[in-house]
């Protein structure tokens, strides 16, 4: 691998190689989880791993609410943990 | 329970939200209960259901009653203690209230005239100014000519009420048999008494057809006809987020789609928070059968008119959309009461897409006449027989 197939997990540097998903890399990497639930804090990762279950939720660049397993994992991205909705700004 | 399962007062057929509440009323006065249904608890037309208990959108006249009576009725039963809890904590029963809002001054006006008319029928309403719809609606869109606020509209989840009402019904008695379809009816002549089952005969004092969309279908094997038939609707379901939408909001045009008699896609945008934290996106009205396939049309119409309504929602996901067919009548009136054709049969259906809501007066009408009690509101706009009946 290259330098350039990293990008950041809360600052820690992910190697991935073209082709996989955020999700595959961080799994890779032995991390199981990237979001903690709206109402208890608890962990989430990859569950269906497919795109439909939403639980792998991501903030990826300031963007959130991506699912990482669709994701492609892309050189020098800033990936970080997600609490809450990703939508708490909008709340009224 | 009196007759016991092998010969109950009444068998209701349907396990939706109308079943439910028809089997809760009829146990509750003391009447041994069977609730049949083919599928399981609100697998049907309920299931599919958004959890509208709306006054705003109906016009004066008997729906209204009708609408006003199961609000007063709802509230009474969201009090009901249910295993540690009120039944509407249970059922996500909210008193959020309506908020509909015009895009044009002329459609403000007609919304303003129509809530004058509903305002003299007992709906209570606040025009709200364009400049002040922010304070009501924070995420609103900024380019509307005003709205009225509706505080009696309310909200639940279908099927958790359609569960809990029978969980009630249960402690009084009744029984409920899911996976069991009706495939005839046993008759005495005309009289109708009882229901057969692919695996049983169910003879009962009266039989009570609550199977929503499906409703003719159970009224032909009466050989009698009740012209109930499917108006497909979609409805979106976004990602979990924080309460950002906090009545049920939805433009004025609404009111004119619900009244329409067109076969073809209408659509005008209804949203609403849930407990859950997705965000309902209604409504379409298609005229197409049972068909179930998607519709790429009528999503994209969904989608595009709840960002005119929220722009904030063009930055969130949807996570998956249902569908499902509003059992509507010719003349938009739901069919409840005793059928003299065929003596022993009740109907209760033809709700279209506001069953949810009328289910409670709905129950607590079929519950008194079951019992021949004097019914709270007079049941001739509602009569089976009306549509073979010869205009005056």
């Amino acid at each position: 691998m290259t330098s350039e197939d990293t990008f950041t997990f809360d600052g820690a540097p992910i190697a991935f190689r073209q082709g996989w998903s955020v999700g595959a890399a961080l799994t890779a990497a032995g991390i199981r989880s990237w979001r903690t639930t709206r109402h208890e804090g608890r962990p989430r990762g990859l569950f269906c791993g497919i795109g439909v279950c939403f639980d792998c939720l991501v903030t990826v660049d300031g963007e959130t609410s991506l699912r990482a397993c669709l994701l492609p994992a892309a050189a020098g991205a800033a990936v970080t943990t997600q609490h809450g909705t990703g939508h708490d700004d909008r709340t009224c | 329970m009196t007759g016991g399962e092998h010969h109950p007062d009444v068998v209701v057929i349907g396990a939706g939200v109308i079943g439910a509440a028809c089997a809760h009323a009829a146990a509750s006065a003391g009447l041994s209960v069977v609730v049949v249904d083919r599928g399981p608890i609100a697998g049907g037309t309920t299931g599919a259901g958004e959890g509208n208990l709306l006054v705003s959108d109906k016009e004066p006249g008997a729906e209204l009653d009708l609408a006003l009576l199961s609000h007063r009725v709802w509230r009474e039963l969201g009090a009901l203690p249910l295993r540690g809890r009120t039944l509407g904590a249970w059922v996500e029963l909210e008193e959020k209230g309506g908020l509909v809002v015009a895009s044009s001054a002329a459609t403000m006006t007609s919304l303003t005239e129509l809530a004058g008319h509903q305002r003299a029928a007992g709906v209570t309403s606040v025009a709200v100014p364009a400049d002040e719809l922010p304070e009501h609606e924070p995420n609103l869109a900024r380019d509307l000519a005003g709205g009225h606020l509706y505080p009696q509209d309310m909200q639940l989840q279908p099927m958790l009420t359609a569960a809990a009402l029978l969980r009630l019904a249960r402690d009084a008695g009744a029984t409920v048999l899911t996976g069991e379809e009706v495939t005839a009816l046993l008759r005495d002549g005309d009289r109708v008494t009882g229901v057969r089952t692919a695996v049983r005969d169910l003879p009962a004092g009266a039989v009570v057809n609550a199977a929503g969309t499906w409703a003719g279908q159970v009224a032909a094997l009466a050989d009698v006809a009740v012209p109930v038939a499917p108006r497909r609707g979609f409805v979106l379901v976004t990602e979990p987020l924080p309460t950002v939408v906090r009545h049920k909001v939805y433009y004025a045009d609404y009111v004119a789609d619900v009244a329409s008699d067109s076969a073809g896609l209408q659509s005008s945008p209804v949203v609403e928070g849930t407990r859950a934290g997705t965000v309902l996106i209604g409504a379409t009205r298609e005229r197409v059968g049972f068909d179930r396939s998607w519709s790429p049309d009528a999503v994209r119409v969904l989608a595009d008119g709840a960002r005119r309504l929220f722009p904030f929602l063009a930055d969130v996901s949807v996570l998956r959309g249902y569908r499902g067919f509003r059992p509507y009548c010719p003349d938009h009136l739901p069919v409840i009461g005793p059928d003299p054709r065929a003596p022993g049969l009740w109907h209760a259906c033809g709700h279209e897409g506001a069953g949810i809501g009328l289910a409670a007066a709905t129950g607590l009408l079929v519950g008194q006449s079951l019992c021949d009690r004097p019914t709270e509101l007079p049941l001739h706009p509602f009569r089976p027989e009306r549509f073979e009946e010869l205009p005056a």
